[in-house]
C-alpha cells in the first residue's frame, strides 16, 4: 500500500488525466458493483492525497498491480536466466563427461572447469590460452563456478578412480596441443600423465589413449594412430575395434572451436553415402581439394544396405563389432566406405598440401546463412564455405499410435536406420521371444526375412504386418506381390496383411497391438519400418524451397538449390529429365546423385542422366534388380520364362534327384503344345511360375520402370530402354533383348 | 508356345526359350559416344583421363591421389618406346605414399607397383570397356560397393 502511495504521487498528473477515462469506462461496463466490495478494504487503508473517489482508488489498485506484476516479472526473468545459465553450465560439464566416457578426447568446454584447478600446479599461461577458446559468457562466471565446486572436474575426466591431479593434468595436456605452446607445455604434463595412465590401462582402455591422439597431431597420422591404440589396449582387442574409436577421437568431438577450420572450400553437410560419393568426386576432379564432411552421427561414412541384409547372414559372432560382410564375389569388406586412415583430421585440413577429406563427427549443423555462405554448428562454431552440399538424408517415420502410446512402448520400439539400430536389434533378437515388424516395403520385408532366418535358431517368433495385400504391395504388381508374400512366409515369418494398427499398449511387459479389424497381436518388440522423413531442418534458415509432393529440398536437374548449394541423396527432390520430378531413397541413387553433385560442385554442369538402380533379396529364391519408376499403380507387362528345372537358384544347387524330377515331369507335359492349353491352369499353381522374367512399368505407353526378376547382369539394357523413352508396340520384343532364358 | 493373361491392368506373358530365339525387332536409339551427359569411361573423348571413373575406385581421391594422378598421367601421355619408362620416379613416389597407408592400399609393395602398371596399361588399351561395366558386371550388391574398392579388389583378385 505504501508502494502504491509513492507511485501514485509520482504518477499523479498522468493518472488524473487517464482516471477520468477510467471512471467513465468503469461506469459503462457496469463493473462498479462487483468491483467496489473488493475495493473497499483498499480504500480504507490507503489514504491517498486525492482522497475521495472510489474510481481513483480503483485506479490506484490497477496501477499498483501493474507495478507489482512488472517487478515480479523482472525478478523472475533475472532469476530464471541465471538458473538457465547454471543449468547450461552443468549440462556442458555433464556432456563433456558423457563424451569422455565414449570418446575420451576431452572437449574444451570441460577444460575450463578443470583449467582453474591446475592453475596453481601447471603453467599459469594456460588460462589466457583457455580464454579465447571459451565463449565470453562462460569465462567470467566459471571462475566463480570452479571455486565452490572443485569436485566438478573429476566427473568429466574419464577415470574417476585415478587421483585428481592426474585427471586435471590429462585435460590440460589435451587442451594444450591446440595452442601455440604445444611442444613445450606438452612435455611436462604428459610425463606425469603417462605413468598415471599406465596403471589404468587394464581398467579403462580409453584414458591412456587420450594423450596419444594429441601427441599425434604432430606426427603423420596413420601409422602412429594404429600402433598407439594397440599399445594402449593391452587386453587383446581386435585391431579393427580401436579404429572407429580413434576416428572418433581424432576426427570427432575433439575439434572444437579451435580445431574446426573456420573456412573450407567444400563443405558437405551429412556423412552418408551421397556425401562420401561427392567427396570422392570432388577429390578426383579438383586436385588438392579440401573437403570437410560434417555429420551428427558418431561414425564416418558407411553404406546402409548391409545393415538389413548381409550383416544378418554373417557367420561371424562378432559381426556387430566388426561390421564386416561377405560380398557376392566372396570377398569380405567393412560397411565403412574407407578405413579411418583415409580421412585427415579436421584441424589439418587447411594445412594439407594435397588437400584431403576430413570428417567432423558428432556435430549438427543448425543454421545456414546463404547470403554469408556460412553455417553454424550446434556448439555455435561457424564455418564458411565456397561450395556446399546438403546430404542430410532422413529420419525414420514412426506411427502416430506408437508415439502417443508412451514411454513404455517407445522403449520396446526400434526405428531402424543406423549402425546403432542394427546393434540394438541384433541384441534384442537374441533376448526376446517375439518381434513384430510393422511395414511391408523394402526395409520391413528384408528385416522380416533376416529375422525369420534366425527364428529357428533362437526360438523367435517373427511377425510382419502391413496395410497392403502383400509384401512390396506398393512396388510389385499384385500377382507378384502375392507370390512374394508366400516366399516371405516360407522364410519363417508370420505375415498379417491388410493390417491397420489402431493402438499399442504395454501390458505385463509385453506389447499388445490392436488392429482396426479387431485382431490382437502380442509381441515383445516392435520394429517400425514405415518410411523415411527427409531431413529439411535447414530449409528454414537457408531459405530453401521444400517440395510439397515428395518432400525434401527442391532442386533443379543439376541438383542445385542455389548458386553454391547442391542437394543429393534421400533429401533431394530433383528434376529427372526423362522421368520427371522425383525423390529417390535408394543406395545407388545416393551414389549417383552424390557423384553428380560433386561433379557439378567442381564445374561440370551436368544434369541427372545416368539412371540409378536398386535391388532387393528376399531369401534364397527371390532376388531382383530394378530401375526407374516402379510403382504398382502403373499398368505393367510382365514377361516370364516358363520355368524349367534348372532355373531356380535352389534347384541349381540341389544335388538330389527327387526335387528336380518331380518338377521336370510337370514341365515336360506342360510344354507339349496340346497339353499346354488344358494344363495351363495347373501350371499356374506351380510354385516356380514366376521364377524369372522382366516386368515393364508403363506410363502413357512409355516404359518408365523395369524390374529384372531373378535375372542378373542385364541392367545396362534396362537403363538404355528407359533412357530412350520410346513407345514400343510389342513389349515381348523388348523382353527378347534381355535373354531371360540364358543364365 | 507362350501364352498371355491379363489381371486387371497387369499383363502377364509366359514365353519359352524357342519363342525368344528369333532376334528382337525392338528398335533402340543409337548412342552418341560423345554425349557429355553420359557417364564417361576411363578415357574421355578428348583423350584425357577421367579421374572420376568408378573403375578407379578411390585411387585418385585418396591420400595418395595426387601421386597416383601424376604417375598415371605420365604413363598415359608417355610417347617412349617402352611406355612409361620415364615415369619411374612418379611411380616410386606413389609407391612410397601407398606404403604409408597399408590399410588403404593393402598389397605387398612389389606386387602393387607391377599391378598398378599392368592395370594402367590394360586399362588404357581398352578405354571404352573400362566405363560403367566393371561396377555392373560385378554382381548386384557389389555394384555400388565395388564403386569404392574396385581397384583394390581388382588388385587382390588378379
Amino acid at each position: 500500500m505504501l508502494k502504491c502511495r509513492t507511485v501514485w504521487k509520482k504518477l499523479a498528473p498522468l493518472a488524473r488525466a487517464s482516471s477520468t477515462v477510467c471512471r467513465q469506462n468503469v461506469r459503462r461496463t457496469g463493473l462498479t458493483s462487483s468491483r467496489i466490495p473488493a475495493c473497499v478494504p483498499v480504500a480504507h487503508m490507503s489514504t491517498g492525497p486525492a482522497g475521495g473517489g472510489r474510481e481513483n482508488q480503483l485506479y490506484i489498485l490497477l496501477v499498483g498491480a501493474a507495478c507489482v506484476g512488472g517487478a515480479i516479472y523482472t525478478y523472475r526473468t533475472v532469476k530464471g536466466d541465471s538458473q538457465r545459465y547454471q543449468d547450461r553450465i552443468e549440462e556442458i560439464s555433464s556432456r563433456s563427461y558423457k563424451r569422455a566416457t565414449a570418446e575420451p578426447a576431452t572437449p574444451i568446454q570441460s577444460e575450463p572447469s578443470v583449467i582453474l584447478e591446475p592453475e596453481p600446479e601447471a603453467a599459469p599461461s594456460l588460462e589466457p590460452e583457455a580464454a579465447p577458446s571459451l565463449e565470453p559468457e562462460a569465462a567470467p562466471s566459471l571462475e566463480s563456478e570452479a571455486a565452490p565446486s572443485p569436485e566438478e572436474p573429476s566427473p568429466p575426466a574419464p577415470d574417476a578412480e585415478v587421483a585428481v591431479p592426474e585427471t586435471t593434468e590429462l585435460p590440460p595436456a589435451a587442451e594444450q596441443t591446440t595452442t601455440a605452446d604445444e611442444p613445450v607445455v606438452e612435455a611436462s604434463p604428459e610425463e606425469s600423465a603417462e605413468p598415471a595412465a599406465v596403471p589404468v590401462v587394464e581398467e579403462e582402455p580409453s584414458p591412456p589413449s587420450e594423450p596419444s591422439p594429441f601427441e599425434l597431431t604432430e606426427l603423420p597420422p596413420a601409422p602412429v594412430v594404429e600402433s598407439e591404440p594397440a599399445a594402449a589396449e593391452s587386453p587383446a582387442a581386435e585391431p579393427t575395434e580401436p579404429q572407429p574409436e580413434v576416428v572418433a577421437q581424432s576426427g570427432g568431438p575433439a575439434p572444437d572451436s579451435l580445431k574446426v577450420p573456420s573456412h573450407t572450400p567444400y563443405l558437405l553437410i551429412g556423412g552418408g553415402t551421397a556425401s562420401f560419393a561427392a567427396a570422392r568426386s570432388i577429390r578426383a576432379r579438383d586436385p588438392g581439394a579440401k573437403v570437410l564432411i560434417v555429420t551428427d552421427e558418431s561414425d564416418p561414412p558407411y553404406m546402409r544396405p548391409p545393415l538389413s541384409k548381409e550383416l544378418w547372414f554373417s557367420d561371424d559372432p562378432s559381426v556387430t563389432e566388426t561390421l564386416r560382410f561377405k560380398q557376392w564375389n566372396g570377398k569380405e569388406r567393412s560397411i565403412y566406405f574407407q578405413p579411418p586412415s583415409f580421412y585427415i583430421n579436421a584441424e589439418e585440413l587447411n594445412g594439407a598440401e594435397n588437400g584431403g577429406v576430413a570428417v567432423l563427427t558428432g556435430k549438427k549443423v543448425v543454421h545456414m546463412d546463404v547470403r554469408g555462405n556460412k553455417i553454424k554448428l550446434d556448439d555455435d562454431t561457424e564455418i564458411s564455405y565456397d561450395k556446399c552440399l546438403i546430404a542430410t538424408g532422413g529420419v525414420p517415420r514412426n506411427l502416430q499410435v506408437i508415439e502417443r502410446a508412451g514411454e513404455e512402448v517407445m522403449k520396446k520400439t526400434t526405428l531402424f536406420r543406423k549402425i546403432e539400430d542394427f546393434k540394438s536389434l541384433d541384441k534384442v533378437s537374441r533376448n526376446v521371444k517375439s518381434i513384430t515388424i510393422i511395414g511391408g516395403g523394402f526395409l520391413g520385408s528384408e528385416l522380416a526375412c533376416a529375422l525369420g532366418r534366425r527364428s529357428t535358431e533362437y526360438d523367435l517368433e517373427v511377425v510382419q504386418m502391413f496395410p497392403e495385400k502383400g509384401n512390396m504391395g506398393k512396388v510389385l504388381p499384385e500377382y507378384l506381390s502375392n507370390w512374394t508374400t508366400e516366399k516371405v512366409k516360407s522364410e519363417g515369418v508370420k505375415v498379417i496383411s491388410e493390417a491397420l494398427v489402431k493402438s499399442v499398449v504395454c501390458k505385463d511387459d509385453k506389447l499388445e497391438i490392436k488392429l482396426k479389424d479387431g485382431r490382437l497381436v502380442k509381441t515383445d518388440h516392435i520394429v517400425a519400418a514405415v518410411g523415411l522423413e527427409p531431413n529439411v531442418d535447414l530449409a528454414k534458415s537457408a531459405g530453401l524451397e521444400v517440395d510439397s509432393d515428395f518432400g525434401g529440398f527442391r532442386v533443379n536437374a543439376e541438383l542445385q538449390a542455389r548458386s553454391n548449394i547442391w542437394v543429393a541423396g534421400d533429401a533431394a527432390c530433383f528434376y529427372d529429365i526423362r522421368l520427371g520430378r522425383r525423390r529417390v531413397e535408394h543406395h545407388d541413387h545416393a551414389v549417383v546423385s552424390g557423384r553428380l553433385a560433386g561433379e557439378n560442385m567442381t564445374g561440370a554442369n551436368k544434369p541427372y542422366w545416368h539412371q540409378s538402380m536398386f535391388w532387393s533379396d528376399l531369401g534364397p529364391d527371390v532376388g531382383y534388380e530394378a530401375i526407374g519408376i516402379v510403382d504398382s499403380s502403373l499398368p505393367t507387362v510382365g514377361v516370364f520364362a516358363k520355368a524349367t528345372a534348372k532355373d531356380t537358384p535352389k534347384a541349381a544347387t540341389e544335388k538330389s534327384g527327387t526335387g528336380i524330377r518331380s518338377e521336370s515331369e510337370t514341365e515336360d507335359t506342360a510344354t507339349s503344345p496340346v497339353a499346354s492349353l488344358t494344363l495351363a491352369p495347373t501350371v499356374e499353381q506351380h510354385q516356380d511360375e514366376y521364377g524369372k522374367g522382366v516386368i515393364f512399368y508403363l506410363r502413357d505407353k512409355v516404359v518408365v520402370g523395369i524390374i529384372l526378376w531373378n535375372v542378373f547382369n542385364r541392367m545396362p539394357i534396362a537403363r538404355k530402354i528407359i533412357k530412350d523413352g520410346e513407345e514400343h508396340a510389342d513389349l515381348n520384343e523388348v523382353a527378347k533383348l534381355f535373354n531371360i532364358h540364358d543364365d | 508356345m507362350s501364352y498371355c493373361k491379363q489381371e486387371g491392368k497387369d499383363r502377364i506373358i509366359f514365353v519359352t526359350k524357342e519363342d525368344h530365339e528369333a532376334p528382337s525387332n525392338a528398335e533402340l536409339i543409337a548412342d552418341d559416344p560423345n554425349d557429355p551427359y553420359e557417364e564417361q569411361g576411363l578415357i574421355l573423348p578428348n583423350g584425357d583421363i577421367n579421374w572420376n571413373c568408378p573403375c578407379l575406385g578411390g585411387m585418385a581421391s585418396g591420400p595418395c591421389g595426387s601421386q597416383f594422378k601424376e604417375a598415371f598421367s605420365c604413363f598415359h601421355y608417355s610417347k617412349e618406346e617402352v611406355k612409361g619408362s620415364e615415369c619411374i620416379d612418379n611411380f616410386r613416389n606413389m609407391q612410397e605414399c601407398m606404403q604409408r597407408y597399408p590399410e588403404l592400399y593393402p598389397q605387398e609393395e612389389d606386387k602393387e607397383s607391377s599391378q598398378a602398371e599392368a592395370s594402367s596399361s590394360s586399362v588404357s588399351a581398352a578405354p571404352t570397356e573400362g566405363s560403367a561395366l566393371p561396377p555392373e558386371t560385378d554382381s548386384t550388391p557389389a555394384t555400388s560397393t565395388s564403386d569404392s574398392t574396385s581397384l583394390i579388389d581388382n588388385q587382390t583378385a588378379s
